[in-house]
């Protein structure tokens, strides 16, 4: 048997960053959402964040730690799979991850660990401080991975000795250039939008089951107002990763486009049925002249179609082509529902959860998977539609791959990893389903709206919350202690 | 100034080893004496201890792999592909014993699987990092700037000898840790275990050192070329003497961590005088190893002078927190 240690280490490393990057995306956001719900609860003194709080930090904590886990992997892979790759290319992308190390990876794991175990043992703003210092380590976690990617995708600022190893030039560059602030804010916001949809969906899935009504209207109304605002301003900068896209990698860019010959003027391709033997589309639904809009910005520009690039230069057709698809077809379903629910908002139907037509509660509640599924498809567009190059142009994954590694080898270490992670990716999601299932503490009593004008008890010090402004209603003290709760069993 | 900034980030990866050595060594080896233990309500202590910490911990592990990738690079190559099957044995192992603080008490019926995946996770993970060490002491086979040995290099019995001793090692550090944060039965059940684990490394590092003079390491003759090496396992002997000292009297519960933490020290720097300033020894010194000046540059400026302090002090402070003994039953969860 002779097995083929390139094709394998490129299954293996997509297997564990696929798994991987569920997490990050989930932890991204929920870290931010905590210290949002934190700094609520100090600002208004509501009990009810504390709550939400202390709920969210349990599903935290079981997600972050399967992402610490899996990225752990993830640091070694370069080394033990692609040792050409870090050899030739670590002078610039070992100093990037180095400092994701160094910024992001001890600044999260150490301060989750005052989360979950320090509350009683710090001052409260210093509580709220590690909040603040786990959601800012995340976030340059992701800077650093986008910084390191980009530069994959456009290296920029290097040259080449003699043995053809990237020697750097200009970090200022690298670290700051357009193309990297635009993937930058765009994987953030796709963070941010996985974590909204998740909230959103479980305030509805407790709205249809007629649970935690005040809590689940708080998660509802915040993920999905977060969400409307977030999601334009991400369709804006997935606008402007296309251009750079078009600009810097041609060809992975006509594969998104499912354009196989130039066309002047272009169309864009809605929807097709590429047959890749044949370069063309069996089928297809286009829309004319707007291909050369999208890119161009007028109705007249030739666009290029695949076979300007060599064969051995194209990426293969199909995943770029459905994972962009499948991406921004998410998007648009996504904006949908946020503005929907925003509007029946503004309507006070969410101010009596039972007038909230429930199929859009079950709209929202079936788009929990959304986000996840929208930041992988945008990641396997942008990673496939990259090949056959690992750098763009520099170096080809074929000659990255670690010259001593056996193919025997990969597959071992292969078969290990997807056990392990069939292991606990079915064990943490079920866990992570029971603790939503089990709901929020019951420790603190339910408040449920009553009269609008009742007044905060006194002494307590306790403003009427108005999470956004939407969730309607005010809080009163001690009134009604729980939700009606058919279904607690 | 290249020198210099070689030599720099030679001294920031030698700090993140020894950092990492001393702090995961203690929560891997607590790990590996969870299976020794029975008890529950023990067992929760035990995890307890070090539940707030070793997340930070064994994010050190990532800091030694990224400054080899950023300072490196060439090496992180090599070790990496040398290590390639029990890189990959450590990776499954760190993950099965990570999942474990959280997945154990989400669960009565799998607890066990748990519980196993928390010990023999541990226990592999230690191993493994013992056996890479004797494996480069033995000497790794590389052709230019790539490995070129076999998978299986490390499956001798120089490299297995000091994988075994390293988890009598982290376990002896872990013992020394309970002592330090438990009370009760917990300490007790610590403090009788420290004595047999420190006559159990006492065992391998004799072995090992039969193993390194059969093995006509060339490590042999650096010790011979610079004598007062022989002093650090002069005083490693001290600090053991002492350990078993402490142990018959049980004055003060810092004693077993500070002195197995001089016994670790001493190790670390005979290694370190065995090979500096060879990298990979006998094929890559420091300074061929170096990444360009320009990475090391802007590592240094930023992660070096600045990040790095702030780290240590952060680092320090949330141990500070958590300082002080672990309530029984009174963790999380």
């Amino acid at each position: 048997m002779d097995l083929d240690p390139v094709a394998l280490s490129r299954i293996q490393f997509a297997f564990t960053v696929s798994f991987h990057i569920i997490f990050p995306a989930f932890t991204i956001g929920l870290a931010a959402w905590l210290a949002t719900l934190e700094g609520l609860h100090m600002a208004t003194g509501n009990v009810l964040y504390r709550r939400l709080f202390a709920f969210w930090l349990k599903v935290f904590a079981v997600a972050f730690g399967m992402g610490v886990v899996s990225g752990i992997v993830m640091a070694f892979q370069f080394g033990t799979n692609w040792s050409e790759l870090a050899t030739r290319t670590g002078p610039i992308q070992g100093p990037l991850l180095a400092y994701e190390s160094f910024t992001a990876f001890l600044l999260e794991a150490t301060f989750f660990g005052v989360l979950m175990f320090g509350r009683d043992r710090v001052p409260r703003w210093a509580y709220f401080a590690s909040t603040l210092m786990v959601a800012l380590g995340t976030t340059f976690s992701a800077f650093w991975i986008m910084a390191n990617n980009t530069w994959m995708q456009v290296p920029m600022a290097y040259e080449l000795t003699a043995s053809g190893d990237t020697v750097p030039t200009d970090w200022q560059e690298i670290l700051f250039n357009d193309v990297l602030w635009v993937r930058f804010p765009h994987m953030l916001l796709g963070a941010y939008l996985t974590t909204a949809f998740s909230v959103a969906a479980t305030g509805a899935w407790y709205l249809l089951r007629h649970r935690h009504l005040y809590a689940a209207r708080t998660m509802l109304a915040m993920g999905l107002g977060l969400a409307a605002v977030l999601t334009p301003a991400q369709i804006v900068i997935g606008h402007f990763n296309g251009e750079y896209t078009a600009e810097h990698q041609p060809a992975k860019f006509t594969a998104m486009e499912g354009r196989w010959q130039t066309e002047q003027p272009a169309r864009l391709l809605l929807l097709a049925w590429p047959d890749v033997e044949a370069e063309r589309n069996v089928w297809e639904l286009g829309i004319p002249y707007l291909g050369s809009f999208v890119t161009k910005g007028n109705f007249s520009a030739a666009e290029p179609g695949i076979v300007t690039v060599p064969p051995d230069e194209r990426p293969p057709f199909l995943i770029p082509f459905y994972g962009f698809r499948v991406m921004v077809g998410l998007g648009v379903i996504m904006l949908a529902l946020a503005w929907a629910g925003v509007w029946l908002m503004a309507k006070g139907r969410l101010r009596d959860p039972e007038h909230l037509p429930r199929w859009f509660l079950w709209a929202v509640f079936l788009h929990f998977p959304s986000g996840f599924i929208a930041v992988l498809a945008g990641w396997f567009t942008a990673e496939v539609g990259r090949q056959p190059w690992v750098v763009q142009g520099l170096l080809r994954t074929a000659d990255a791959v670690t010259p001593s590694l056996s193919g025997e080898a990969v597959l071992v270490s292969l078969l290990a990893y997807v056990s392990v992670y069939a292991l606990i990716f079915s064990a943490g999601t079920f866990y992570i389903y029971r603790l939503l299932r089990a709901g929020l503490d019951e420790a603190d009593p339910e408040p449920e709206p009553a009269a609008p004008q009742a007044p905060p008890a006194a002494g307590q010090g306790v403003t009427p919350s108005r999470p956004l402004g939407a969730a309607g209603g005010s809080f009163q003290p001690g009134a009604g202690t729980s939700a009606p709760r058919p279904d607690t069993a | 100034m290249p020198m210099d900034l070689q030599h720099f980030w030679g001294a920031v990866l030698a700090l993140s080893i020894l950092i990492y050595v001393l702090l995961d060594g203690f929560d891997l080896g607590v790990g590996i004496l969870f299976g020794l233990n029975r008890d529950e309500a023990q067992r929760r202590d035990m995890m307890g201890s070090i539940a707030p910490v070793w997340d930070g911990n064994e994010t050190w592990l990532i800091v030694v792999g990224t400054v080899l990738f950023g300072a490196f690079p060439v090496v992180y190559s090599i070790f990496l592909s040398a290590f390639y099957l029990p890189v990959a044995l450590l990776l499954v192992a760190l993950i099965l014993r990570g999942v474990a603080f959280e997945f154990r008490y989400k669960t009565h019926r799998g607890r066990w699987i748990w519980d196993f995946g928390f010990v023999a996770g541990s226990a592999v993970a230690s191993f493994v990092q013992g056996a890479a060490i004797g494996a480069m002491v033995a000497g790794i086979t590389v052709d230019g700037r790539n490995f070129a040995g076999s998978p299986f290099d490390w499956v001798a019995p120089f490299p297995l000898l000091c994988g075994f001793g390293l988890v009598a090692g982290y376990a002896l550090l872990g013992a020394a840790w309970l002592v330090l944060k438990t009370e009760g039965e917990l300490r007790d059940w610590a403090w009788h275990w420290i004595p047999r684990l420190m006559t159990a490394v006492i065992v391998f590092v004799g072995l090992a050192l039969v193993g390194t003079l059969i093995g006509d390491f060339r490590v042999v003759d650096r010790w011979l070329a610079q004598p007062w090496l022989f002093l650090l396992p002069v005083l490693a002997s001290l600090a053991a003497w002492q350990l078993y000292r402490a142990c018959a009297k049980q004055r003060s519960d810092w004693h077993p961590y500070a002195l197995t933490s001089v016994l670790f020290l001493t190790a670390y720097l005979m290694l370190a005088g065995s090979f500096w300033p060879w990298l990979v020894p006998y094929d890559l010194t420091l300074a061929q190893a170096a990444a360009p000046q320009a990475s090391l540059e802007f590592l240094f400026w930023g992660a070096g002078v600045v990040v790095l302090p702030v780290i240590l002090v952060y680092t320090g402070v949330v141990y500070w927190v958590f300082r002080g003994k672990v309530a029984p039953g009174q963790q999380y969860h």
